[in-house]
C-alpha cells in the first residue's frame, strides 16, 4: 500500500533558529495523525510546511496525487499545488475567521470551493451547500446568513463544511478546537470523528490538547523545540510515555 | 498641420499635454494590453490637471493615441454635455487642438465614462474607457498580491461567489453595472462601470482601451475579441434596461435614464446616449413626450 503522504527529513529554519528539523513519517489512507507539543515546539511550522504554505529548507513532502502517484509538493509548480489545495486537501484553521470569507454568506462560503473547481449551476451548488451545512449541524435557514452572525462553534463547523465539500483526501487541522468552550468542543470533536470515519479521510491534527488526539488520532507525534521526541500509537504514547517531555505533558493534564 | 502647431505653441504644452516620453511609455503599455486581451498592464500614471476619479486614466490613454488629424468625442454616462465630458473635451481642444464632435459616427477617438455609444462603432474608431477600479476581484479579495496570482493561474471561482451571493440575496444576478466578463476565454476583466446592457456590445469592430489613473493600470480589448459575461447555467446573463421606450425619440432598444420631472411622482425615460437621441429626433422619430428635433422637448 502506498502512503498518502510521505514526509522525509523536513527542516525549516528561521534564520539561526530552528522551526522544525529531522521530521519524517508516512501517513496511510484513512489514518489520522496527531502532532502535539507545547507552544513554540514547531508543530504549526511543520503543518504549514506540509500544506505548502511555507517552503521547507530541506527535505521532501511526497503526496500521492491522483494522476502521477507520489509527487514532491515542495518542488511542484505553484498552480499544481494550489489545485491540490482546493481539491484533494483541506486546511482547517484555528480561527475560523482565517479560513472563512466573512463578507460572504454561509452558502457562498461552502460553494466557493465547488465554483473554484468549475461548478456553474446555481441550484446544484446551493443544494450541495445546504446538504453540507446539514452534515455539520447548521440549520438550512441559516444558509444565507453571514459567518459573523454565527457563534464561534458554528463558524468552526462552517469552516469544516467549506473544506470538506469537494471531498478532499487529506485534511490539515491546526488546533481545530482551540478557543471553543468545552461543551462546544465535545460536539465538534464528535462531529469531526464521525466525518473522518465516514469519509475515510486522512488527517493531520496539530493541537496541544491531549484529549483531542486521544479521541481522533490513530498515531501521535510529540514535538519539542523543533524535534520529534516520541512517536507511536496514540494510546501507547499517552498511557506509557517514554520521553521525559511526554511524561511531563501527560502528567500536566488537569483532572476534573 | 500649421494651425495645429499653432495650437501647440499657444498653450505652451506639448501636443496633447503629455510629453513624448510619457506617451511612449503609455503606448508600450497599450500595445502590451492589446497583445494580452484583458490583462492589466501596470503603467507609470502621471499627475493630471484634474482630480482622480475624473478620468485621469482615460485622459492619459486618449492623449497617447491622439494624432492631430483625429476627431474626438467625449461622453459621460452617454451624454456629451455633462461636466466631466465638457471639461475633458475642452482640455483636448486646448492642449491638442484637435477637432471635436458630438456625432458618434464622425469621431475617431471616443473617450467614455460608464457607457458604450448606441451607434455601432467601426474599425476606424478607438473607444477609451475611464476606469475607477480595474480589479474585478477587489471587493472579494483585497490583497493585490493574491488577485494577481489568481489572474495568473486563472483561478476565477471567486468571481462566481459574487454572483452566487447576488442570487442568494436578491433572487437573480443583481449586479447591474461593472458586470465581470471573460475576455477571449482567458482573463476576467472589469468592463468599467458600464451598465450590463452594454456588455454584449463589447464584441465590436473598434479598439477598446481602458485606463485607470489612480490604480495605474491599462488594459485593452482588440477588435472582434470574444467577450463573455459570466453567469450560471440556470441563471444566464441578461442585459437589462428599463422596460420603456425613450420619451423623447421613442427608441425601444436604447439604454434609458430615468428622470424625475416633478415632486408628484412624475418621471420620464430618456436615452442616456444624447447623440443617439438627437439623431433619431432629427430623423423624425417622436416619443411620448417629445417634439421632433426641438431642444426642450419635455
Amino acid at each position: 500500500m502506498t502512503p498518502l503522504l510521505k514526509v522525509k527529513d523536513i527542516a525549516k529554519f528561521y534564520g539561526g533558529r530552528i522551526g522544525c528539523t529531522d521530521v519524517g513519517f508516512d501517513l496511510y489512507p484513512g489514518e489520522v495523525m496527531g502532532i502535539v507539543g507545547e507552544s513554540g515546539s514547531g508543530k504549526s511550522t511543520l503543518l504549514n510546511c506540509l500544506a505548502g504554505h511555507l517552503a521547507p529548507d530541506r527535505g521532501q513532502v511526497l503526496f500521492d496525487t491522483r494522476t502521477d502517484g507520489l509527487k514532491d509538493i515542495v518542488t511542484m509548480s505553484e498552480p499544481e499545488r494550489r489545485m491540490l489545495a482546493r481539491t484533494d486537501w483541506a486546511f482547517v484553521h484555528q480561527h475560523a475567521r482565517d479560513g472563512l470569507r466573512m463578507g460572504v454568506s454561509a452558502g457562498g462560503n461552502v460553494g466557493e470551493r465547488l465554483m473554484a473547481v468549475g461548478a456553474r449551476h446555481y441550484g446544484d451548488i446551493r443544494a450541495q451547500a445546504i446538504d453540507w451545512l446539514g452534515r455539520v449541524e447548521i440549520p438550512e435557514d441559516r444558509v444565507d446568513d453571514r459567518p459573523d452572525a454565527f457563534s464561534g462553534g458554528m463558524q468552526q463547523r462552517l469552516q469544516i463544511a467549506r473544506n470538506l465539500v469537494t471531498g478532499p483526501r487529506l485534511v490539515f487541522m491546526d488546533e481545530p478546537t482551540g478557543g471553543l468552550d468545552v461543551s462546544v468542543q465535545a460536539r465538534l470533536l464528535d462531529l469531526l470523528r464521525g466525518l473522518v470515519r465516514e469519509m475515510g479521510l486522512s488527517a493531520i491534527i496539530v493541537t496541544h490538547d491531549l484529549a483531542v488526539v486521544r479521541l481522533l488520532a490513530d498515531r501521535l507525534m510529540v514535538m519539542k523545540s523543533g524535534h520529534v521526541v516520541e512517536t507511536g500509537l496514540t494510546d501507547q504514547v499517552l498511557d506509557d510515555p517514554q520521553h521525559a517531555y511526554t511524561q511531563l505533558l501527560v502528567s500536566s493534564v488537569l483532572q476534573v | 498641420m500649421t494651425d495645429k502647431n499653432q495650437a501647440m505653441t499657444d498653450t505652451h504644452y506639448n501636443f496633447a499635454y503629455l510629453d513624448e516620453q510619457t506617451k511612449r511609455m503609455i503606448r508600450r503599455a497599450l500595445l502590451k494590453g492589446l497583445a494580452i486581451p484583458g490583462y492589466q498592464v501596470p503603467f507609470a500614471s502621471r499627475e493630471m490637471p484634474m482630480p482622480y476619479g475624473w478620468g485621469t486614466g482615460g485622459v492619459q490613454v486618449s492623449a497617447a493615441v491622439l494624432t492631430p488629424e483625429d476627431r474626438m468625442k467625449v461622453i459621460d454616462q452617454g451624454a456629451d454635455d455633462t461636466t466631466n465630458a465638457v471639461s475633458i473635451r475642452k482640455f483636448f481642444e486646448r492642449t491638442a487642438g484637435v477637432d471635436t464632435t458630438e456625432r458618434t459616427a464622425e469621431a475617431t477617438v471616443i473617450q467614455t465614462r460608464h457607457r458604450i455609444p448606441e451607434t455601432e462603432l467601426t474599425e476606424d474608431q478607438i473607444l477609451v474607457y475611464q476606469v475607477p477600479i480595474p480589479e474585478p476581484l477587489r471587493f472579494l479579495e483585497p490583497r493585490e498580491t493574491e488577485t494577481r496570482k489568481m489572474h495568473a493561474l486563472e483561478e476565477y471561482g471567486l468571481m462566481h461567489v459574487k454572483l452566487y451571493e447576488d442570487i442568494a440575496r436578491h433572487g437573480n444576478i443583481a449586479t447591474a453595472y461593472a458586470y465581470p466578463v471573460k475576455v477571449e476565454g482567458r482573463y476576467v476583466m472589469d468592463p468599467s462601470p458600464i451598465p450590463k446592457f452594454d456588455n454584449p456590445k463589447m464584441e465590436m469592430a473598434a479598439i477598446q482601451l481602458f485606463g485607470a489613473g489612480r490604480e495605474q493600470r491599462i488594459y485593452a480589448v482588440p477588435p472582434y475579441t470574444r467577450v463573455v459575461s459570466l453567469d450560471f447555467e440556470d441563471y444566464p446573463f441578461e442585459p437589462s434596461k428599463a422596460d420603456h421606450a425613450c420619451d423623447l425619440c421613442g427608441a425601444q432598444n436604447s439604454y434609458l435614464d430615468e428622470v424625475i420631472v416633478d415632486d408628484a411622482g412624475g418621471r420620464m425615460f430618456v436615452c442616456s446616449d444624447t447623440d443617439f437621441c438627437t439623431t433619431r429626433r432629427d430623423g423624425g422619430h417622436v416619443g411620448r413626450l417629445g417634439a421632433p428635433g426641438t431642444e426642450d422637448a419635455a
